[in-house]
């Protein structure tokens, strides 16, 4: 079942002299109770594909394309229904945890006024609710935690934090941007398990965006690869990160240091630096950096192709098995 | 509980040269015209001014009229070739006295920002000392015991304007000094004075030539309100302050006040369109807003 | 003889009315040259620190650093001497370590003006080749900071540092701004050097992945202490301190084999009101009752390797690593 079902969509920012295309014809399907990992570098147009999704552009943006909700076009939706869609079923979560929570209210005022404002609940129910969240994302004390304020709370505990709030109004989907990219690999580590048993145990399903492949093979159920706003590559998590077929992820997956593998071996960068809005190349966004691109990658755009349960924008293909 | 993130990444955003675009504030273009066209009519004055400034030889108090497009005034002066000479007066004292604020309080500013000890304290104390009077008040104090001319004025001016500068100064080089360039100047080997004239000197120039702009307004403001108060430019000087302060005295002789009144107006606001600009330009961080920057 | 030498180095904070902070706790380890040693750990470890104080930007507290064999001193007024110069520093974040108003250039030959390494006719030259050492072009010279990426500023501000001809390197953080990519080519470029160049590097990262891959020797630091040391694949392969086996087994892999990594209980505690006995003691899966109130020092315990635990010795003998972290429920 599918729960979100993006379908080509496009993000155009105007700044002073010029037009960036930011997200340029991306599509694809989110399943109900399932991970979707959206991973690329900076400049890739991964957060912002998922902003416009929620209307948190600013002015100046303008989207096209369509995100089917369970049933409603996101895209085409009135300013105020998107509010009350996104504040009811969708659950947000920020890189930054200092940055996502007033400094000024505890906790519990926070976690509670979402509730309270979009389903009128009471003060009582609203803390009933806020007190078993912050016991089942592990915060030690919930009951003093609700009194506390954010800048007491280490940064992952600010995380679990936020991803209580995120989940207050039983959302269907939570969307978690670079949940743990601030965070120590140890800490990191625990944020991953909770969403891990969240969505097991709430059949939730999950919008994953890091840069980082890692987390991508521990969480994401599918995965979808951007590049230049573009997606280069979609399928299951599994399949793609163990046999990648286009040549940028198979490029960044050799960049990365293999603990696995002995060291030793350098690293393979990729010559150049990730295609930036503004100065995209023409043709296949990858084409200057690929070592595999042929005449007509610098002029036809790929399509995304369908291959079985994946999907690859590369004509030239060359990691077909 | 959301904070939209940075849309438009860095690499998009193109330092464009301070000039580019210059001509899409209309604001800006306007306050550079006008100030150009101070500058011109201040250097070109004797080609331009119909009549002698000086000369009484007119009849007395006559309206605006062909042979005198801004009228004569109660000594039988032509008013135009009055607020023409005047702006021979006002703009190079007002260029003058901002450039010696601005030397004496980036220098005294750096100084205490990047030795601390003893310097610091008493530099700022200092400007506490200064800030504490109203400028107006101390510019009058001033001129008042040292006597009232043109030279006094313009001193009295320059104690009440060099302390924004140290105090805005003072708080880059602190800023600067944990830069990470600077550091690794210091790990390279360079000297305390090295680091300061080619690490953190440079860096400053942007907000302090804001500020400088904005300052040649109230330069040329407080000039003329001390002049008006009969406490910088003395008869028959024609400087722009004492003449409206004639006109106050002439009240039903309207162009004699009004005509240097608008001379002011157009010059000040001529020059706080230009700082702005500028400041959108060369100091997007805001550093030099506002006077008191409460960075002791 | 190694190159840098820092002995029971002691950073300590003053609070106003607090108790002290001890950032750096009786810190020792050593570079030789042409030698890459990776010192990692989780913020608030106090590896920043202890790399700022080795290079003589924060004075330390206690302790001796030794380099080229005179102790060094910190920086103060004056204007560092050559001979210490030859210790140099890359900083973490590429937009804030150049110069953002000179050409780089001229940001390069600095050292080259400042040391009188090279007059004033040979610089320009000079700062060209440094470019090409890292891999830019010699025409990037006469260009701003600005006009760069942040890989590409990076290998910038290593050419800066080259200039002063170092023989040690410290580095701090030096990828953790940058791309994948981009961290890849300049991990390279950094091994690299050090092999080619014969130069010493100390390598401070969070990112043990990169430190594996890269540096001969790593030492962990915990809560301000090193609590382990030795050579790169021998303390992967068996970590002798229980720390430093949670940090490898909470390293995502990027592998598709959906490993999930194993969480530490608790959390960094409280750096001015550390733990009593050995620091780590309350999050440690194997610690016992001596933990808890005797303080481990940093020990020997087989060649090369050296543990702050009371059980390293029994773990070097055993054949396999000792129990995984109990691995916290997210």
């Amino acid at each position: 079942m599918t729960l979100l079902a993006v379908d080509e969509l496009r993000v155009r920012v105007a700044t002073d002299d010029r037009t960036l295309q930011i997200v340029d014809g991306v599509s694809y399907e989110v399943g109900e109770g399932r991970i979707f990992g959206i991973a690329g570098e900076s400049g890739s147009g991964k957060t912002v594909s998922v902003l416009a999704l929620m209307g948190l552009l600013p002015r100046g943006a303008s989207v096209t394309g369509s995100a089917r909700f369970e049933g409603d076009d996101l895209v085409a939706m009135p300013a105020a229904q998107l509010r009350q869609v996104c504040g009811r079923e969708i659950g947000l979560v920020f890189q930054d945890p200092l940055t996502s929570f007033h400094p000024m209210l505890s906790v519990g005022r926070q976690l509670t006024e979402h509730l309270r404002h979009h389903y009128g609940a009471s003060r009582g129910d609203a803390r009933g609710r806020a007190l078993a969240l912050l016991e089942e994302v592990r915060i030690p004390d919930p009951a003093n935690a609700f009194d506390r304020y954010p800048h007491e709370f280490s940064g992952g505990m600010r995380q679990r934090i936020a991803i209580a709030g995120a989940l207050m109004c039983e959302p269907r989907l939570l969307i978690a941007d670079e949940p743990t990219t601030a965070l120590d690999v140890t800490v990191q580590a625990g944020i991953l398990r909770l969403i891990d048993r969240l969505r097991r145990d709430r059949a939730l399903s999950v919008i994953l965006i890091t840069h980082d492949l890692g987390v991508m093979s521990a969480l994401a159920d599918d995965l979808a690869i951007f590049y230049g706003g573009r997606i280069v590559e979609n399928g299951p998590a599994t399949e793609l990160l163990a046999a990648p077929r286009h040549p940028y992820t198979r490029a960044l997956l050799e960049a990365l240091p293999h603990p696995e593998s002995g060291r030793g071996e350098p690293l393979r960068g990729i010559p150049g630096a990730p295609a930036q809005p503004g100065s995209l190349p023409s043709g296949c966004v990858f084409h200057p950096r690929c070592a595999y691109a042929v005449d007509s990658c610098r002029t036809e755009v790929p399509p995304l192709r369908r291959l079985g349960d994946r999907a690859l924008a590369c004509p030239v293909d060359p990691f077909a098995p | 509980m959301s904070s939209a993130p940075a849309v438009i990444p860095e690499e998009a955003v193109v330092r464009r040269r301070w000039t580019k675009g210059f001509f899409s504030q209309p604001l800006a273009v306007v306050g550079a015209a006008i100030a150009i066209g101070w500058l011109l009519v201040a250097i070109f004055a004797p080609l331009l001014a119909p009549y002698d400034p000086l000369a009484q030889d007119f009849p007395l108090t006559q309206a605006p009229s062909r042979e005198h497009l801004f009228g004569t005034d109660e000594l039988g002066r032509d008013v135009l070739s009055r607020v023409i000479y005047g702006a021979r007066l006002s703009l190079p004292l007002a260029i003058l006295l901002v450039a010696l604020a601005t030397a004496l309080g980036s220098v005294l500013g750096a100084l205490a920002g990047y030795f601390r000890s003893w310097v610091d304290p008493v530099v700022m104390r200092t400007t506490d000392l200064v800030f504490a009077f109203p400028a107006i008040i101390l510019a009058m104090v001033v001129t008042a015991s040292l006597g009232p001319n043109v030279r006094n004025a313009v001193l009295a001016i320059v104690i009440v304007a060099w302390p924004t500068y140290a105090r805005v100064v003072r708080g880059l080089v602190l800023s600067l000094g944990d830069a990470e360039f600077v550091q690794a100047s210091r790990l390279l080997g360079s000297s305390s004075r090295r680091t300061l004239l080619h690490d953190v000197l440079p860096n400053l120039a942007g907000p302090v030539v804001v500020l400088a702009t904005l300052d040649l307004a109230n330069a040329i403001l407080l000039l003329a309100g001390l002049s008006f108060l009969g406490l910088g430019a003395q008869p028959p000087d024609p400087e722009w302050g004492s003449m409206v302060a004639v006109g106050t005295q002439y009240f039903q002789y309207w162009w004699m006040g009004t005509f240097p009144g608008l001379a002011i107006f157009t010059a000040v606001i001529a020059f706080n369109f230009l700082g702005d600009s500028l400041r959108d330009r060369l100091d997007p961080r805001g550093v030099s807003r506002g006077k008191h920057q409460g960075v002791a | 003889m190694s190159a840098l030498e820092i002995r029971g180095l002691e950073v300590s904070y003053e609070r106003r009315g607090r108790e002290p902070v001890r950032a750096v706790v009786d810190a020792s380890l050593s570079v030789g040259r042409g030698e890459i040693v990776g010192l990692v750990g989780e913020s608030g470890c106090g590896k920043s620190t202890l790399a700022r104080a080795a290079v003589g930007l924060i004075r330390p507290t206690g302790g001796t650093i030794v380099f080229e064999g005179r102790e060094l001193p910190a920086l103060d007024r004056g204007a560092r001497s050559r001979a210490a110069a030859r210790l140099q520093m890359v900083f973490q974040n590429p937009y804030a370590s150049l110069n953002p108003r000179r050409r780089i250039g001229r940001q390069i030959a600095d050292a080259l003006a400042i040391l009188g390494l090279a007059d004033r006719e040979e610089r320009p030259r000079r700062a060209r080749d440094l470019l090409e050492r890292v891999g830019l072009p010699a025409t990037a010279a006469s260009r701003f900071p600005h006009e760069f990426s942040g890989g590409q500023r990076q290998r910038i501000a290593i050419a800066r540092a080259l200039a002063a001809d170092p023989s040690v390197l410290v580095l701090d953080e030096p990828l953790s701004s940058l791309d994948a990519s981009a961290q890849a080519q300049i991990a390279n470029l950094l091994v690299d050097l050090s092999h080619g160049l014969g130069l010493g590097l100390l390598l401070i990262s969070h990112d043990l992945g990169i430190v594996h891959q890269v540096a001969d020797r790593v030492c962990v630091m915990y809560l301000g202490e090193i609590v382990e040391q030795g050579p790169t694949d021998e303390v992967w392969a068996r970590p002798l301190h229980p720390y430093t086996e949670a940090l490898i087994h909470a390293i995502p892999h990027p592998d598709g084999r959906r490993f999930m990594p194993e969480a530490l209980p608790g959390e960094v505690p409280d750096p001015a009101r550390p733990p009593s006995g050995c620091r780590f003691h309350p999050r440690c899966p194997v610690a016992f009752d001596r933990c808890t109130h005797e303080h481990p020092a940093l020990e020997p315990v087989v060649d090369h390797r050296a543990a702050a635990c009371w059980l390293a010795a029994e773990r070097a003998l055993m054949r396999t690593p000792g129990t995984a972290p109990r691995a916290v429920e997210g």
